[in-house]
């Protein structure tokens, strides 16, 4: 009976649609669900201000806004792969640029091709042609829609107390691990603050690309670096001299605690992506460059080690011609720039008003500039570079090397993982 | 039965102790050390109402036993608000779940009590084993089954699962607790012409009332608490309680105040729950599973 | 039991559905995840509609043998510290809650309900309170300094130290000394007291054990080609002290009812013969309770090996000082989306589940009958 009455349904539904095809100029409409792990702070905010905005435009389409917090975004995941298994996709989801979106996603030929939305909107001009190739497969079919950029390569501090402390911010790890770390140290100052698990892999991309520099760093993930290279070990010997300088409550902490630690004065700097201005900002109330303060991690000045939320199409949900039309108006400037100064982002789109301070504050200017003039690399810990099964291994990796501090077992262990991931293949 | 015998045994013990120095000592380092461990059973709770009754600027680790500096129930409110939707969910899934899921093991119980056959001892078993999987194991086929189903992404797939991994319990509760109760009693309701079905409701269900308990405040607080399934399984608008709580907290900013309030939200209905029916738990305990 | 109704049809009707529910929801999803863990089988190669080669039992030699899953190494060894200490101090304060307030203790069910409350939240509230008090430089560390100690530096579930370390390559031989002590004590206890057949059986296997102890390369048993060392994290007691704080009020109702339902004769006649308070609960009530620690061990022993929620929400997930199977096996599987390793840990839990389980169920059927 239900299959019956579904296919009633169906018939139902198109000669509506027939008939709305001949009165309407096929509007589509109806529900659209956006499925995010956005539930909190700036980066709801956002996803709510655009909805709110796109509703007035496309009164007929209803912007379901589906969420799912919790287990350091695993329990997203995992509702994500049971629904797209089962046959049951949401209209459109969010997820990572590069890797997270491609070796899973698209390999299994699980997403749409946009390069019409792209036409259409004339995307390809808009978009940085570095960020469509992350979201790109070979034949160029482009796969999701960035909505943000984010930089993940920063360290930040408090001016005054650094001047009060006597340290500037170091220019390499060698010069941290060897000078900032022990004045510091001795005036009681933690010096560099560290939360979980995930947040120290963040710390380690940050490095690595530091220590190795830009082409070594890529070489990872494109299997031209030997993980147990000499090289590449000494990035866990470095990781390790910094986490020797770090607060020994790291695995109690969040990276917000982390982040806050050097707001509070309790330590001096803290490597974090730039989600860090939404909590200085608008959680602490603090104005960029002078509450707050950055500089690119050590080692890496020049180098923007980016990341991107981005949302796909995948093949077979409910409402693809409505979810096109939300897509498009996620990829506009005007969509965009609702978005990122909420959540605390760079657009991604280049037309966006980014050089209006009214919705881009002091760091995110800054942020512009290096962005369309650095040399852009991918970051790990949010998976830009590696697929999520390296990822996985990997956490496990940095959990056992905080503890033990064995860089050797730490780097052969990831060579093993790159291999078993079909890394660099 | 049960009954009469907690009560009698409050009678005796009094009657018997001599009310001596030694004795008044003895309670008093009794009550003693029951305040001491309330206390020590209260500080999550303290914890809990202090934080939830701050703004989120008050709110930080480093002075969380502080007394909120001002009172406010905006945390409370913005919990609330958030929550309420899947409150209606939550009771929608809670009340059918745990009724059927009683109905069924009550019948279950009482089949394996009363009714003995050839490998109902095996098949009792493997019923039984259902209550010891880890739910992780099973959680795909389970999502692949409910799509088939046309169940997937409704209350009604939940409710359907809470029900079916609750029969083991509830079938082990009812069983070990209409074992008691004498067979003399439904043999002379089968001479007196009565069927399975007339004397399950005229001899059996009367009797029944404190393994209802028992298996009521189990199962609505299990199902009320759950949450891999809860996530897994349902749509944006069918989530329960459990999984709205967790999307209170952003992945970047946790608003501590408002996730205790709402932690604090979502506990009350069981804590109500327990609290009301405490007394009949332990008494249907007593008269349920309890063998010797 | 004196005799049976006779069965027809209809009780068998009634629980057909039941049963068939089982079969489908247990059994049946039991068995595709026990496939799932004999294959290959990814997110990737599922999504994408191929099938999933069969591999054998490669993926249980990879879990215990393979260099990357140590962490799976150490959650067995946790899980195992873990559910022995969680059973066993919420086993004690369960008991001693009971005993206080079997003593005609005024208000009884307001300390009741306090004891027996945690039992009704979630364990994803209270991972997350619990995190709070067990902040290093926060929470309970501080709360002391309220009442004017000083602060403690206790780590709890960021503590790194280990006591009862040993190499994995050693636990082989490790268990079976273990094996060896039990089978000789339980070997000499027949002797001295039955002389049975059970004593010769058991001396024989001690016999085995020792021979196999002298003449066998053990390390040749749990090989590893490297060295791992394992032990007893200390910040399990933080898990545990969470766990127990949540479960034992549980405990307590069982207990409590267990002792109500003991008959008062039994205690009066013993207060006649001038048996003292402690003297009944040694020698008359605990004897009596031996059936509700049972089903009580039972019931702790399921949660504690499933553990999961209070592990993941205290901890974050990634703290491999408290790392239990469960965790491992969400992370395995929708992390790193390899969904045949992620279903031999599920299998590998349920089969420590069931030999605690079945001999359970095993002897308590056995008693009925008798």
């Amino acid at each position: 009976m239900k299959s019956k009455s579904k296919i009633i349904l169906i018939f139902i539904l198109f000669i509506l649609g027939l008939s709305s095809q001949v009165v309407a100029q096929d509007d589509p409409s109806g529900d659209v669900e956006v499925f995010t792990w956005w539930t909190g702070g700036g980066e709801a905010h956002g996803l709510a201000g655009m909805i709110e905005a796109f509703s007035k435009i496309h009164p007929d389409i209803n912007i379901v806004n589906a969420t799912v917090a919790g287990g350091s975004g695993v329990n997203f995941k995992a509702v994500l792969v049971s629904r797209m298994l089962g046959g049951d996709p949401p209209d459109t989801f969010q997820v990572h640029a590069g890797q997270e979106l491609n070796a899973l996603w698209v390999a299994a030929g699980r997403m749409e091709p946009l390069n019409d939305l792209y036409e259409e909107n004339g995307w390809f001009e808009q978009y940085p042609q570095g960020l469509i190739d992350l979201i790109s497969d070979e034949e160029g079919n482009v796969y999701s829609v960035p909505v943000n950029i984010h930089r993940s390569n920063l360290m930040w501090y408090v001016p005054a107390n650094l001047e009060a402390w006597g340290v500037t911010a170091p220019a390499s790890w060698e010069e941290f691990v060897t000078t900032t770390c022990p004045t510091l140290q001795e005036a009681g100052i933690i010096p560099i603050s560290l939360g979980q698990t995930w947040t120290q892999v963040h710390l380690w991309e940050s490095v690595a690309l530091g220590e190795l520099g830009v082409e070594a760093y890529n070489g990872l993930w494109n299997g031209t670096t030997e993980w147990t290279s000499p090289e590449v070990v000494a990035t866990f010997d470095r990781l390790g001299q910094i986490m020797d300088c770090a607060n020994d409550d790291m695995n109690a902490l969040s990276h917000q605690d982390a982040l806050l630690m050097v707001t509070e004065g309790r330590a001096a700097f803290n490597v974090m992506g730039d989600w860090a201005v939404s909590l200085y900002t608008v959680d602490e109330g603090l104005e960029p460059g002078v509450g707050f303060a950055w500089v690119p991690s050590p080692g890496t000045d020049g180098v923007f080690m980016m990341l991107s939320d981005t949302f796909g199409l995948p093949k077979g949900g409910p409402n693809p011609e409505a979810t096109r039309v939300w897509l498009s108006y996620l990829g506009s400037a005007e969509g965009q720039d609702i978005f990122n100064p909420l959540k605390g982002s760079l657009p991604a789109n280049t037309t966006a008003d980014i050089n209006n301070p009214e919705l881009y504050n002091a760091y995110f200017q800054a942020a512009y500039a290096d962005w369309t003039s650095n040399t852009i690399v991918g970051s790990l810990a949010h998976g830009l570079v590696a697929p999520q099964s390296f990822l996985d291994g990997f956490y496990a990796i940095m959990a056992a090397f905080q503890s033990g501090r064995d860089s050797l077992t730490a780097s052969s262990n990831a060579a093993v993982l790159a291999l078993q991931t079909g890394m660099g293949r | 039965m049960a009954v009469q015998q907690a009560v009698v045994s409050h009678l005796p013990a009094t009657s018997v102790t001599p009310k001596t120095v030694q004795y008044r000592l003895g309670r008093f380092v009794l009550y003693i050390i029951l305040l001491g461990l309330s206390i020590l059973f209260l500080i999550p709770v303290y914890m809990v109402l202090v934080t939830s009754f701050k703004s989120l600027d008050q709110v930080s680790i480093s002075t969380m036993w502080d007394f909120p500096s001002r009172f406010t129930w905006e945390s409370i409110r913005k919990a609330a608000d958030q929550l309420a939707p899947s409150f209606f969910n939550s009771v929608v899934l809670v009340l059918p779940a745990t009724i059927i899921s009683a109905i069924a093991g009550s019948l279950n119980g009482y089949v394996f009590a009363k009714w003995r056959f050839r490998g109902a001892n095996l098949l009792f078993t493997l019923i039984l084993f259902g209550m010891f999987i880890p739910y992780q194991a099973v959680l795909i086929p389970l999502v692949k089954f409910l799509q088939w189903a046309d169940l997937y992404g409704s209350l009604n797939g939940l409710i359907l699962t809470h029900i079916v991994y609750g029969l083991p319990i509830t079938t082990l509760i009812f069983r070990n607790y209409y074992a008691k109760i004498p067979t003399e009693l439904v043999e002379a309701g089968l001479l007196d012409g009565g069927g399975f079905f007339s004397l399950y409701l005229y001899v059996i269900l009367p009797l029944s009332v404190p393994a209802f308990v028992v298996v009521i405040i189990w199962q609505f607080t299990q199902i009320w608490n759950e949450f891999l399934f809860g996530v897994t399984i349902t749509s944006v608008d069918s989530r329960p309680m459990t999984v709205a709580l967790q999307n209170l907290s952003g992945s970047q900013i946790v608003e501590w105040n408002v996730q205790m309030a709402g932690a604090f939200l979502t506990a009350l209905p069981t804590l109500l729950v327990y609290i009301i029916l405490g007394r009949y738990f332990i008494r249907g305990l007593l008269a349920g599973s309890v063998k010797g | 039991m004196s005799m049976k109704l006779r069965i027809n049809v209809l009780p068998f009707m009634v629980l057909l559905p039941s049963l068939i529910l089982m079969a489908v929801f247990v059994y049946g999803f039991i068995g595709w995840t026990g496939y799932t863990s004999a294959t290959d089988s990814n997110a990737l190669q599922q999504l994408s509609g191929q099938p999933a080669r069969y591999v054998g039992l490669k993926n249980y030699e990879d879990l215990f043998t393979g260099r990357l899953n140590a962490r799976f190494r150490i959650d067995l060894v946790n899980i195992f510290f873990f559910t022995v200490l969680f059973i066993l101090v919420s086993q004690i304060i369960g008991f001693g809650l009971a005993v206080l307030l079997d003593q005609n203790v005024k208000g009884e069910g307001i300390f009741r309900s306090i004891f027996l409350f945690p039992m009704a939240l979630s364990f994803v509230v209270t991972g997350t309170v619990w995190q709070w008090l067990f902040s290093p430089n926060s929470g309970l560390n501080t709360l002391v300094t309220y009442i004017g100690l000083p602060q403690w530096k206790i780590r709890w579930f960021i503590s790194e130290a280990q006591l009862l370390e040993f190499h994995w390559n050693d636990l082989a031989g490790i268990l079976i000394k273990i094996l060896l002590g039990i089978v000789i004590f339980a070997a000499l206890l027949y002797w001295s007291r039955w002389r049975s057949q059970t004593a010769a059986v058991l001396t024989g296997i001690a016999i085995l054990l020792i021979s196999l102890l002298t003449f066998s390369d053990l390390d040749q048993l749990t090989a590893l080609e490297f060295e791992e060392n394992h032990g007893f994290n200390l910040a399990l007691i933080a898990v545990v002290i969470a766990a127990s704080w949540q479960m034992s009020g549980y405990i307590m109702a069982m207990y409590l009812a267990g002792i109500r339902g003991i008959p008062d004769e039994l205690r009066e006649a013993a207060r006649v013969d001038g048996a003292r308070e402690l003297h009944i609960y040694r020698h008359i009530i605990v004897p009596l309770l031996r059936p509700i620690t049972l089903s009580a061990v039972i019931v702790q022993g399921h949660i504690s090996l499933k553990i999961f929620d209070l592990v993941f929400t205290l901890g974050g997930g990634d703290n491999l000082f408290i790392d239990m199977p469960g965790i491992n096996m969400f992370f395995v599987t929708f992390r790193g989306n390899d969904f045949a390793r992620g279903a031999a840990i599920a299998i590998i839990m349920l089969i420590m589940i069931a030999f605690v389980i079945v001999p359970y169920l095993v002897i308590s059927l056995r008693g009925e009958v008798e």
